[in-house]
């Protein structure tokens, strides 16, 4: 027998997916970072869509398997991934939450929407020169502070 | 137009994964760290893009395969890629040019793409076009850098210039079955887009104080499945473990 799936809505299903992190950024979860886009409660089966950070990322996987299995922990037995490329995924999706989120585990959060220069994560100085636009992940990129002489990750500006 | 749809997106799939695989010979051997993991970070956003097209194509297969069998169990006749995107990776300025004509190459492209009628492919394009465009950030920088560098810096890309130069027009190239997707809105005039690459060309070369070479082999073939030997080579070491080990996962 299929059981029907109308007890359950999008509200408390979103409210659930708000647990699933960033595998590779394990504060922020998928909600705050925008990669979580929208939730569909059919008949027998609940679609969960998401939109990829970076098209190589190989986060998505991992993210796809634990909307799953953490759905189905629920009591969701049926669940569908949905990767969407258009709208596409910009760094303008990530929640004033999880900014703050990045800043406080030592991410430079992504500076898109206010124009301001980038902050060192640890001393707060603005005094800081970009190594690399490339850093160890397809979305970050590699910064030094010139005042405290730490080197951090900036969460690049992606639109 | 199924089967021009599909041939197309295996000749965009075919460059990006080919592209993709020469980068990332670089891993462990680029210049300086930093320079190194830029490399493979370019080289995992373009199978990135290879991998959305594939599915594309695996979806509109008349056959029932994946987007790994297409990847990693055709043979070289039935690669589209041009041959530019297959050569060796040749030393840092040799790779840096390649990938810039490559970048600006799919920075004109996408934006063109992003207007295509059919669907899928206008929203990979979209998807692409953001990375592809900090993609061309870098290799101009680079070019630029190398060449108002070092006199053996500059040499270096001047010699690149010379081998690669001819090469590119291959990128442009056409067939009956694009020119029908080209009828249908689904793809951009090459000819137009041709015009409008080679003026950015032009200018970046200009002011590296480059000159490009005026004759040379024209590379062509790609389009049609007909390869350099380059491509076997690479296929036997890309494909190795699939060939082996039939739909092995890790
Ligand atoms: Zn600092």
């Amino acid at each position: 027998m299929i059981k029907t799936l109308k007890q359950f809505s999008k509200a408390q299903i979103m409210a659930w997916l708000d647990a699933i992190k960033d595998p590779e950024i394990p504060v922020i979860s998928i909600a705050d970072l925008g990669v979580l886009y929208d939730v569909q409660v059919e008949k027998t089966t609940v679609e969960v869509s998401i939109l990829p950070t970076y098209s190589g990322c190989p986060a998505m996987d991992s993210i796809q398997e634990d909307i799953i299995k953490h759905l189905q922990k629920q009591g969701i037995e049926q669940v569908r991934v949905k990767i969407i490329n258009s709208p596409a995924w910009t760094t303008d999706r990530i929640t004033e939450q999880g900014r703050q989120q990045l800043h406080a585990y030592g991410i430079a959060p992504p500076q898109s929407k206010t124009g301001q220069p980038i902050a060192c994560p640890q001393c707060q100085s603005t005094n800081t020169t970009c190594i690399s636009q490339f850093g160890s992940t397809a979305c970050k990129a590699l910064y030094r502070c010139e005042d405290c002489l730490e080197p951090f990750d900036y969460f690049k500006c992606h639109v | 137009m199924k089967k021009a749809i599909k041939h197309y997106l295996l000749r965009l799939a075919d460059s990006s994964l080919t592209q993709s695989q020469r980068l990332a010979e670089w891993c462990g051997h680029g210049p300086f760290l930093e320079e190194d993991i830029a490399l493979t970070n370019v080289a995992l956003d373009l199978l990135g893009h290879a991998k959305l097209f594939y599915e594309q194509a695996a979806e509109i297969s008349e056959q029932d395969v994946s987007a790994d069998d297409l990847a990693f169990l055709r043979d070289v006749d039935q690669f589209r890629n041009p041959i530019l995107t297959e050569l060796p990776r040749g030393d840092f300025a040799y790779t840096t040019l390649k990938q810039y004509f490559f970048d600006q190459f799919n920075v004109l492209l996408y934006a063109e793409l992003m207007n295509s009628q059919y669907q899928p492919l206008a929203e990979i394009a979209e998807k692409a076009l953001k990375e592809s465009r900090y993609h061309l950030t870098r290799s101009r920088d680079w070019c630029l850098r190398l060449s108002l560098s070092t006199a053996e810096a500059k040499q270096k890309i001047q010699s690149a210039l010379d081998d690669l130069y001819f090469y590119t027009p291959e990128l442009f190239e056409t067939d009956d079955q694009l020119k029908q997707l080209l009828a249908d809105n689904v793809m951009p005039d090459m000819q137009a887009l041709k015009q409008q690459w080679q003026q950015q060309v032009d200018q970046l070369l200009q002011q590296c104080q480059l000159q490009a070479p005026t004759s040379g082999w024209l590379a062509t073939g790609g389009l049609r499945g007909e390869h350099s030997e380059y491509l076997g080579y690479m296929l036997a070491d890309m494909q190795f473990l699939q060939r082996a080990y039939p739909g092995c996962e890790w």
